[in-house]
């Protein structure tokens, strides 16, 4: 079979050469990134305590076990402030978001020469600061607590919610609020009859979304002093209490995966 | 008559039941009502921050590149090793997750094991894993690399398993029928009609693994993040500004270069 393909000269091939040349170059430049990578966190790393991990891990296990479960009555403020810190600052953050993607989206801004970009500039700073970064900053402003917790949280969701949320405009049909204003509607009617009633879905959708990521990052603000499960989770480290730590992992665990599904619950309802 | 009824046009409410639409309000009210009683907002510490404020935002004005500038770049450039080397190392990782969890792939015990699997990945925050690892593998970049791969399985392992439950399954079939093995179903049948999709997905992963690296930092896993948090507990807002601007700018740039390479890969 092969013997015949190279008689006839047309043998099959899987890749055309142009193919196989490109992937070689970006096999090669990968190879060389990875092994400087690797190389310099190598040198930096203190290999009697990588190879010491398993006896740490045991060690760390056999403190976490049993569980104090004693300790979860206690735990039951945290968790509300940190459903709090989320909801809240989905909810603020959406509100801060909406009038924003209103002014990013190429379709609706009113002008495209200086809101468009300031907005885009604000939707990207948002959404390149990580929210524990911007709990950091907030605690120095606002002290420590929960206020601090929502704030970053919304000032993380605006870049998130307003980026798909203006992009959901611009792939909104153009026609029906053509249509609204041939029949003499004004530009607020035309907007909110002929573009909101295919944005809110995605509006809706994305908001859910966002709220369950910010479960998550919520557990953690606390870390830095902005409330919630964090900041038991950093008082238990510090007092050497692993009984109780695993106490507070698992309520994170079971937070995060009953707010993941009531998420997708929610979502398949909209879609 | 008739031109006030079609004044009076009202368009139909989105919960078709007015007794589920009242519930909602007052739900909505009533936990407008319990927040606003278990938040307490201290007005005499917010005054107190203001003036930080202006400390903080008049620093955020004068970034200082120069003051930290060892540090800074010690910083950047082990962010950057760790985001290369974490991100590789998940993507290999997240390929036999993600077959394994890929239902029309995978038979039922191995199916329940990888997605269960991910979904532990994916529960804990990245800075709960670092803090983990931190802990196992002590101060530095190793832990920082370890907890980046966590995240990174969890992430694609979860999307390329979609990916495969979506795939077309008629050249499975006829791999199946000419009596392919296990491995040659995979790379021809399988794995061409993902590839770029993953491919994408993993650059975007590179940039999520840049940003998250300057946080893992907080905890003692090395990078940006470790010199960010010196930088605040010193109070050198000039040093935090310049770090903060240095990571959107990388980002942003990061951003360009890899849309332009994905629209290369679809």
């Amino acid at each position: 079979m092969a013997e015949h393909a190279k008689g006839s000269g047309l043998e099959w091939v899987w890749l055309t050469p142009a193919h196989r040349r490109g992937r070689a170059v970006a096999l090669l430049v990968a190879a060389v990134c990875l092994s400087w990578g690797w190389s310099h966190i190598a040198a930096r790393t203190t290999w009697g305590f990588v190879l010491d991990a398993g006896v740490q891990l045991q060690d760390m296990g056999l403190r976490m076990f049993p569980p104090d479960s004693t300790y979860l009555v206690q735990l039951a403020r945290p968790l509300v402030d940190t459903l709090h810190i989320a909801t809240l600052g989905t909810g603020l953050g959406v509100l801060i978001a909406i009038p924003l993607a209103f002014l990013a989206a190429r379709t609706t801004t009113p002008s495209r020469r200086i809101l468009r970009p300031v907005a885009l500039l604000v939707l990207v700073t948002s959404r390149s600061v990580n929210s524990i970064i911007w709990a950091l900053i907030l605690v120095v402003l606002v002290g420590p607590g929960l206020l601090a917790g929502i704030l970053a949280i919304a000032l993380r969701s605006v870049g998130f919610v307003g980026k798909l949320v203006y992009e959901a405009i611009e792939e909104a049909p153009a026609l029906p609020v053509t249509a609204l204003h041939t029949t003499g509607a004004g530009r607020a009617h035309a907007l909110a009859f002929g573009l909101v009633p295919h944005v809110l879905p995605v509006m809706a959708g994305v908001s859910v979304y966002r709220w369950e990521i910010n479960i998550r990052e919520a557990t953690i603000l606390g870390i830095v002093g902005a409330g919630g499960l964090g900041m038991a989770l950093q008082s238990s480290i510090d007092a050497l209490a692993w009984s109780r730590v695993s106490v507070i992992l698992g309520v994170i665990l079971a937070t995060v995966v009953v707010a993941e599904w009531v998420s997708a619950r929610v979502r398949l309802r909209l879609a | 008559m008739t031109t006030e009824a079609a004044r009076a046009w009202r368009p139909p409410p989105r919960i078709a039941s007015a007794g589920v639409r009242r519930a909602a309000w007052v739900i909505a009210a009533a936990y407008a009502l319990f927040a606003a009683w278990t938040i307490d907002v201290d007005g005499a510490r917010i005054a107190e921050g203001a003036a930080r404020a202006a400390d903080f935002f008049g620093g955020w004005l004068r970034p200082d590149f120069v003051t930290r500038w060892t540090d800074i770049r010690a910083g950047l450039v082990e962010s950057i090793a760790m985001t290369l080397v974490a991100t590789a190392a998940g993507f290999v990782l997240s390929v036999p997750f993600g077959l394994g969890a890929a239902r029309n792939l995978a038979p039922a015990p191995i199916y329940a094991g990888c997605r269960g699997a991910l979904a532990v990945f994916r529960a804990f925050h990245e800075v709960l894993v670092a803090i983990l690892f931190v802990a196992m593998f002590g101060f530095g970049g190793f832990a920082g690399v370890m907890t980046l791969v966590v995240a990174t399985v969890g992430f694609l392992g979860k999307l390329l398993a979609e990916a495969v439950e979506e795939i077309d399954p008629a050249p499975l079939e006829a791999l199946t029928a000419a009596g392919a093995t296990w491995a040659s179903r995979i790379t021809f049948g399988v794995l061409p009609q993902v590839m770029p999709r993953i491919l994408g997905l993993t650059l975007y992963r590179l940039d999520i693994n840049f940003r998250e690296s300057a946080i893992i930092g907080l905890v003692g896993a090395g990078g940006i993040g470790a010199t960010l948090i010196t930088a605040f507990a010193r109070y050198e807002f000039e040093s935090v500004s310049a770090i903060l601007i240095l990571i959107i700018s990388m980002l942003f740039v990061a951003e360009l270069l890899s849309s332009r390479l994905r629209r290369r890969l679809l």
